[in-house]
């Protein structure tokens, strides 16, 4: 089959690679009818997060239609099956999942002492996502195994296009996870850091939520008017201040909740010195992220207020003010999605027309002109905001 | 066809079959081998200033050699970043300051006169090298005055945005919850 492959910094191809075969009994494979990239890739792109090997297939935003199961799924899934793969890899049995903090499976990750090693304790398992989380190939392919299929999925009906369904792999119930964390009051305003894919889902989830007044922050025009389009108040950081006006819109007072949507390649820009700063420590490997947003919002956020991380930081962040942080008694809210919890809500809200996700693809094409497409999200050419790709 | 990658797949997991074409461009190369090249040159700049000055019958130099060797290896990293096009570029200016010093250092008295010269000649072949690979991998972000499409109508709110406002607000009511305020109500846009 067809796949996009991981081969070092900056180079993904389209390799022939063997299919893939059901290797325990809770496996199944799927026939891939749509995939996307996501700006969690981008960081594998740039090889930002340690971990990858050269030969490792790409992707974590997946749907098609079941062609094989395992005798241990147990009828939880049948061949011709219609489902969309959460990107974390759950077993629905331990404590975790349990208590649905999916993200923190126990069971999934195949390689958990390099986990264990690193973050102290392992988490689940994820699809295309480094040998920190089990090395598990991808679904920017044609088929893709499915482990532990019996709990990682998501079924979905007939009748409604891939487009609208896809993004329950991942960035829309992280968006609705990063608003659900900000305890949403009818009085609030939610700023957002970051109008890429999630930011969108974000504003989206917020306004949904309650909020009173969604504040969307990025430099890039066409993000900024998606997020406008959405309900969003929008600043553009590379021509005003994001506290100065932050402060307006609040009366002095500053949001009381704050969404990061960015993550750990913050833009760097010569007016803002710290991202410099951090750039070069990144490149010596003395700091892995650049944490610029998680300061601005410990700087800017309400006292009392809420604190919300979905954009992915993967070691050691430097120069965090703790002293604002402690002080102004804020609360920090983090993690990768338990997107299982939300799934059959927002599922529900997508039939129901109350909101239709396809709103933020900018791109359709097959998945061989998937290299290229990389470089054009990456460098935000064309307008791109998301691009899903057709096997 | 033999992957080395496919050493290291767990087993059962898909093998690369065949590869396909990788995007990286004849510039991403030779700036991959001018960063190493930086690297090393900066590594015994900053190593052994002394042979260098020698070589060169500057010596007295040696800690500005030292710098120079420092910059070598900053500039070098940089070329092997995601940002190579400034590591290039920094190359580019570490050249003309590396002619510089060369230049300053052909007096009529200094005996390495030659070494000089052959030095020179090579700071000119390697800096058109580094003029070339900086001009072939610019960055393609698009400048910030370029025209881009607008999505003005992507509210992804099938039945509007006010139908949500209206849906939070009746929700907010029910639970009970502090009541939208009015001077909150100006706020809504
Ligand atoms: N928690 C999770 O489970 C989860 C899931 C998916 C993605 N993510 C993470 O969310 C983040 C965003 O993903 P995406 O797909 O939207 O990526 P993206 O790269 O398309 O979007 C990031 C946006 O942030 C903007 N930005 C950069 N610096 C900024 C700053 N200082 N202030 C405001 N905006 C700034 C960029 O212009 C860009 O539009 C990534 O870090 C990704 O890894 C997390
Ligand atoms: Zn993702
Ligand atoms: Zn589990």
């Amino acid at each position: 089959m067809k796949a996009l492959v991981w081969h070092g910094k900056e180079d993904i191809r389209c390799d022939t690679v063997t299919d893939p075969e059901i290797q325990d009994p809770r496996d199944a494979i799927i026939k891939v009818t749509s995939c996307a990239i996501c700006g969690s890739d981008l960081h594998l792109f740039h090889n930002f997060i340690p971990g990858m090997l050269p030969g490792d297939i790409m992707g974590h935003e997946t749907m098609g239609e079941v062609v094989e199961v395992g005798s241990g799924v147990d009828g939880k899934l049948q061949k011709g099956d219609r489902i969309v793969v959460p990107f974390t890899i759950i077993c629905g049995e331990c404590d975790q999942c349990k208590r649905g903090n999916f993200s923190v499976c126990e069971t999934t990750n195949r390689k958990r002492h390099l986990a264990d090693k690193v973050f102290g304790h392992t988490t689940a398992g994820l699809f295309g996502y480094t040998h920190l989380t089990g090395g598990y190939p991808g679904g920017q392919a044609e088929y893709l195994r499915v482990p532990y299929a019996d709990a990682t999925h998501i079924k979905v009906p007939a009748g409604i296009p891939d487009e609208q369904l896809l993004f329950l792999s991942d960035i829309f119930p992280t968006g609705w996870q990063a608003a659900v964390q900000c305890d949403i009051e009818p009085t609030d305003t939610v700023a957002i850091w970051g109008c890429g894919p999630v930011g969108q889902m974000a504003i989206r989830s917020a306004l949904l939520l309650g909020a009173n007044q969604v504040i969307a922050i990025d430099c890039l025009p066409e993000r900024l008017s998606m997020a406008e389009a959405g309900g969003a108040t929008t600043i553009n950081f590379e021509t005003e201040s994001v506290l100065e006006r932050l402060q307006e819109l609040t009366d002095g007072k500053g949001p009381e909740k704050c969404i990061d949507c960015v993550g750990m390649e913050s833009h760097v820009m010569a007016s803002l010195p710290d991202t410099l700063l951090d750039r070069a420590k990144q490149m010596v490997m003395a700091e892995s992220d650049r944490p610029h947003v998680l300061r601005e919002m410990i700087y800017v956020c309400r006292p009392g207020g809420i604190i919300s991380v979905a954009g992915v930081y993967s070691g050691l962040s430097d120069m965090l003010p703790m002293g604002a942080f402690m002080n102004k008694g804020l609360t920090m809210r983090t993690g990768q999605t338990h997107v299982n919890r939300w799934t059959d809500d927002l599922l529900r809200r997508i039939e129901d027309g109350e909101i239709d996700p396809s709103f933020v693809i900018t791109h359709t094409v097959p998945l061989e002109q998937g290299p290229e497409m990389y470089q054009v999200f990456r460098d935000k050419r064309d307008s791109c905001v998301k691009v899903v790709l057709k096997p | 066809m033999f992957h080395f990658s496919n050493i290291v797949r767990t087993k059962g997991d898909p093998k690369i079959v065949q590869g396909g074409p990788s995007l990286k461009q004849p510039a991403d190369q030779l700036a991959r081998a001018l960063g190493w090249f930086s690297i090393g040159l900066g590594v015994v700049e900053f190593l052994a200033p002394r042979r260098v000055t020698e070589t060169l019958g500057m010596e007295g130099h040696e800690t500005l050699v030292r710098a120079f060797g420092v910059r070598e290896i900053l500039a070098g990293i940089m070329s092997l970043s995601v940002e190579k096009n400034a590591g290039l570029w920094a190359r580019v200016g570490g050249d003309g300051l590396d002619a510089a010093a060369l230049l300053s250092g052909l007096t009529p008295d200094n005996p390495k006169n030659g070494n000089i010269a052959l030095a020179l000649l090579m700071v000119g072949g390697i800096a058109m090298l580094d003029y070339r690979a900086a001009q072939d991998t610019k960055p393609r972000r698009p400048p910030r005055d370029a025209r881009r499409k607008l999505y003005p109508n992507r509210s992804g709110f099938p039945k509007g945005i006010e139908s949500v406002r209206t849906a939070a607000r009746q929700i907010a009511a029910h639970a009970g919850q502090n009541e939208v305020k009015q001077g909150d109500e100006r706020r809504v846009p």
